[in-house]
């Protein structure tokens, strides 16, 4: 198991080295530099801003110092908020994503699961067909189509749920319910399937021959098997979570690391693009391994290498 | 102890003919690969609503536009913010000295543009994306992926590696930040001769085309990928082999030959998700350029006036659902009928 | 009732899918004698699993029993409802399968899939029922039994798993044991030792069991009366020295045929039974064996033939055994009637 972890940490630093390589790169190609849209500014005045950055010096001595700085978990002064680290503008942002991202997450989850076992469990019956329907629109609707849809009945027309901001709980239903649908939605067909697959299974029909009855034989022999293709989808879920963000946080106008994110690409703000887009990277990296790692845990019959 | 509950006779007892045998040996008809597929698809009836939905939607999209009486970026004075079917008044004055005003079923937007074509041609450049970039996955993915799962070995392991590392990467920050990047040096080439066309098409969508093609198709490789390990250990691939066939003929002839099935339902369900990608992109401002309109962006625009015009948010939205759940449908129908793994 | 174990009378039951109704057992009798062994014989589709699980209350859906009477122990199967079937199931009848590898669930430990049969039917507590799992693996020949306990289904080989298979089978004792090709799945050799392994077991436990099988080799060492399946018809049925010395049945005599044998001289050829299964969708009118029949007359194709009594052990459902008789009778123009009377 040890030498497992190992492994796969080391290919998470070597995917975040690349993406931090790439996205640095990237930013690059665009001619102009961060200075270009302000007002127009003096060439020396220009010349003075860009030593200060670190910007006049050849591209691949800038990679190496943004290298470095990165390995001490560094990574830099933001070009367009004065003053600011990028460290600090990702830790205030973050943990409002996070709360928002996890709530839709967990929200996920607890619907996802038991309605992808109903409908496996009520095959071809009412129950199932519903939720058949329920689910698979909900994986073709675009978020930013039920953000917009949430936000017209409840707060425009029935004026429930306020719009913008996050200082209450009525606040977080709209944009945690927005983001939890397309997942939850997966889920539940992945869970169905997943159930189906496992109900025709042989050692279903050993359970029953042994006398047990058919809710046991769902919840104790069924379910334990039948999730784990849904671990195995946390990963992505995560991956959803964070882009899906972008469009909630400006849809409900969410200071979120989301929004930042979006907005600094349009200000060119290269070091706040690069450390959002590594810091992000870094995360769904890391919850990839954690979910790899849990999903060996669980499931006895995969070998450890 | 036997009973004889019925008339028998000597004849019966006499040994029968071997036609009279053949009579009762009824086979059920052997189908082919295609027409049983096709049956079990007309039976779907979702697949074949949806079926009958996509079709409707590619008329409207591709074949209407073209004899409408309005264009997209047509800007008519004087009949800006028209509600639905409503007439301003230059073209009441028209209709009343006898011409002739085609309604603006949808209204007009703040430019006066009628909103009708304007959803149209959004759901056409929507779909032309998803189609086109679904096309340059299937042909990507499926050459990558076979060429890893027949070879194996040292190859198909580095190949992989790379497919793993691909896939960690999270997409939406690279085409966010490559449609940045790309946005200033396509514009330059957009000016020299013979580059015009990317002015029309726009800088956008050609930086979402680069990116759906050096990102997206990881999934479609490891599926083909996986299906050519199964199929290579088939007895025809050894036979083909011992009768001297090159690698080449093998995957084209006979290896993607059996994976048709799966190809054509991966790409079906890949075109919503492209689609799904296309409109978030527009969205977020990062699509098709003013004014050709994109679904996405119509959306965005609309998010403003909400309160007003309600349904210049409906009408996108809907359009997009519309198109995204139809494909949805159909590709799981085709996926059902045509995937010999039941799954039911 | 009467005096058997188990009593199977007349039974139907047909699979209701959606290209039609399967019948898959047309009245189908057998019985089975406390302590005896019992080896049903048949060709896949012939219907002997589908009868053994009906014993069980384990037809799959969409099965269902439309006909016939099925009791055990004097109670009536066919007439219970769900609860009182899982009484009974795992407790007075158990049930090993063909699969070893499928049957046990991947996620639990062997201890615990042992001990949840035990807990179901007894009052013990949980240490309890280890201890019990710990017996019963030493029961059926598994050493380390401390060690087996805690491991999980992937970690033992296939004859190992058959053996826990049957430990669970055998945790409380049942009155009746079902076999369903229990060592079609494995390697000869551990073949031999399974089996050896039930009869020891039926010995100590006094326990009657059913073999289905498709393999004549397993009865003849095995069982003490065969019953012989074909298209869901019990075809022939007797002791074992009945069925291989003086086979009735054309199917049966087909069967002992086809066997390779040892001193076979090289160049002949083997002989396999000619035709193909029946399609049960549409069973034909007459015998179910007529097509594929050497002796075929034309009352076979007609009519389905009745069981006549071999002997006070042996019956058989051909017409053949009426040709003789009414060859006989017809010597006598007084009428068959008048024959039969004269035997009786």
């Amino acid at each position: 198991m040890g030498r497992y972890i190992i492994k796969r940490i080391g290919m998470a630093v070597v995917t975040i080295f690349a993406v931090a390589t790439i996205t640095f790169f990237v930013m690059n190609m665009v001619p102009g530099g961060p200075f270009m849209a302000e007002k127009a500014v003096s060439p020396q005045a220009q010349a003075a801003l860009e030593a200060k950055f670190g910007l006049d010096k050849p591209l691949s001595e800038q990679y190496i110092t943004y290298m470095k700085d990165l390995l001490h978990g560094d990574l830099g002064l933001s070009v367009k908020q004065r003053g600011r680290t990028v460290n600090q503008i990702i830790a205030s942002k973050f943990p409002v994503s996070a709360r928002v991202g996890g709530m839709a997450i967990l929200l996920a989850v607890m619907t996802g699961v038991p309605l992808g076992s109903i409908a496996a469990y009520r095959r071809g019956k009412l129950a199932d067909n519903i939720i058949i329907v329920f689910s698979t629109s909900g994986i073709a609707v675009p978020n930013f189509v039920t953000c917009t849809i949430l936000m017209y009945i409840f707060s425009l027309k029935l004026g429930l749920l306020p719009t913008y901001g996050l200082t209450s709980w009525k606040h977080y239903v709209m944009p945690v319910a927005a983001l939890a649908l397309y997942p939850s939605s997966y889920i539940a067909r992945l869970m169905r399937s997943s159930m189906l697959d496992v109900m025709g299974q042989d050692y279903m029909r050993t359970a029953r021959a042994k006398g047990v009855s058919q809710m046991v034989s769902l919840f104790k022999h069924a379910l334990r098997n039948a999730i784990l293709p849904v671990v195995t989808y946390l990963g992505p879920l995560l991956a959803y979570t964070l882009t899906g963000s972008f469009i909630v946080e400006k849809i409900f106008t969410i200071p979120g690391l989301g929004s930042e994110f979006v907005g600094s690409i349009t200000s060119r703000d290269y070091p706040l693009i690069m450390g959002t887009t590594i810091f992000l990277a870094a995360l769904m990296v890391t919850m990839n391994v954690l979910v790899d790692i849990a999903y060996k845990l669980i499931d006895p019959r995969i070998k450890l290498k | 102890m036997a009973k004889l509950s019925f008339q028998l006779n000597a004849d019966d007892f006499l040994p029968a003919s071997a036609s009279e045998k053949e009579s009762l040996v009824v086979m059920r008809e052997s189908v082919g690969f295609w027409k049983d597929g096709f049956r079990r698809l007309k039976r779907n009836k979702i697949a074949m609503v949806s079926l009958v939905v996509v079709i409707l939607v590619l008329f409207i999209s591709f074949v209407i536009p073209q004899f409408y009486p309005y264009t997209y970026e047509q800007q008519i004075r004087g009949s800006e913010n028209l509600a639905p079917m409503q007439y301003s008044q230059t073209e009441l004055t028209t209709m009343e000295t006898g011409g002739k005003v085609f309604p603006h079923i949808l209204g007009t937007d703040n430019l006066g543009r009628d909103y009708a074509i304007r959803v149209m041609m959004g759901s056409r450049v929507s779909l032309v994306v998803g189609i086109i970039a679904s096309v340059l996955i299937l042909f990507i993915g499926s050459l990558y992926g076979s060429i890893a799962g027949y070879f194996g070995g040292w190859v198909d392991l580095v190949m992989m590696r790379i497919v793993d590392m691909i896939y960690t990467v999270p997409d939406i920050l690279i085409i966010i930040l490559l449609s940045v990047a790309m946005d200033q040096p396509l514009k330059a080439l957009a000016v020299k001769p013979g580059f015009q066309w990317i002015q029309v098409v726009g800088v956008n969508l050609i930086s979402i085309f680069v990116v759906f093609a050096l990102l997206y198709w990881v999934g479609m490789a490891r599926i083909v990928r996986s299906q050519i390990l199964i199929l290579k250990e088939q007895e025809y691939v050894t036979a083909a082999k011992a009768l001297g066939a090159s690698s080449g003929r093998i995957i084209r002839k006979h290896l993607l030959k059996n994976c048709i099935g799966t190809l054509i339902v991966t790409t079906t369900l890949q075109i919503p998700s492209s689609i799904f990608t296309e409109s978030f992109l527009s969205f977020l401002g990062l699509g098709v350029n003013a004014p050709m309109p994109s679904l996405g962006s119509l959306a965005s625009a609309a998010l403003n006036g909400m309160n007003s015009y309600p349904y210049r948010l409906f009408a996108p939205a809907l359009a997009i659902s519309l198109i995204i759940l139809s494909f949805n449908l159909l590709g799981d129908g085709l996926r059902d009928a045509f995937d010999p793994k039941l799954k039911d | 009732m009467s005096g058997y174990l188990v009593d199977i009378k007349n039974e139907r039951l047909s699979f209701f899918t959606p290209a039609g109704e399967v019948k898959s057992l047309n009245d189908v009798s057998l019985h089975v004698k406390e302590k005896e062994v019992l080896g049903i014989v048949g060709e896949s589709g012939s219907g002997k699993s589908v009868t053994a699980y009906s014993l069980m209350g384990l037809t799959a859906y969409p099965g269902r029993l439309i006909g016939g009477t099925l009791e055990f122990d004097g109670k009536r199967i066919d007439q219970m409802t769900e609860k009182e079937m899982r009484k009974i199931r795992g407790n007075e009848i158990s049930i090993i399968f063909q699969d070893p590898m499928t049957s046990l669930n991947p996620v639990y430990t062997i201890g615990n899939q042992i001990a949840e049969a035990v807990l179901l039917h007894t009052d013990k507590t949980r240490a309890q029922a280890a201890e019990r799992a710990k017996e019963l693996l030493t029961l059926v020949g598994i050493n380390e039994p401390e060690k087996r306990l805690k491991q999980y289904p992937h970690e033992l080989s296939g004859g190992m798993r058959q053996r826990v298979m049957i430990a669970i089978a055998l945790a409380c004792e049942p009155k009746l044991l079902i076999a369903d090709e229990p060592t079609t799945a494995l390697d000869v050799t551990i073949q031999a030792q399974i089996l050896e392994l039930m009869m020891d077991l039926k010995e100590k436990l006094g326990m009657a069991i059913i073999m289905i099988t498709h393999d004549l080799g397993v009865v003849a060492n095995m069982c003490d009366r065969i019953a012989v399946m074909y298209a869901g018809k019990v075809v022939e049925s007797g002791t074992t020295d009945d069925i291989f010395y003086r086979p009735g049945h054309e199917y049966t005599k087909g069967l002992l045929r086809s066997i390779p044998k040892l001193n076979e001289k090289e160049h002949n050829r083997l002989i396999p039974i000619e035709g193909s299964p029946v399609d049960m969708l549409n069973p034909p009118a007459g015998c179910p064996f007529a097509p594929r029949c050497k002796s075929c007359m034309k009352i076979c194709l007609r009519e389905m033939p009745e069981y006549t009594d071999l002997s006070d052990t042996h019956y058989s459902a051909c017409w053949l055994h009426q040709k003789a008789e009414f060859a006989a009778a017809r010597k006598h123009p007084a009428g068959i009637d008048a024959q039969k009377a004269g035997q009786e």
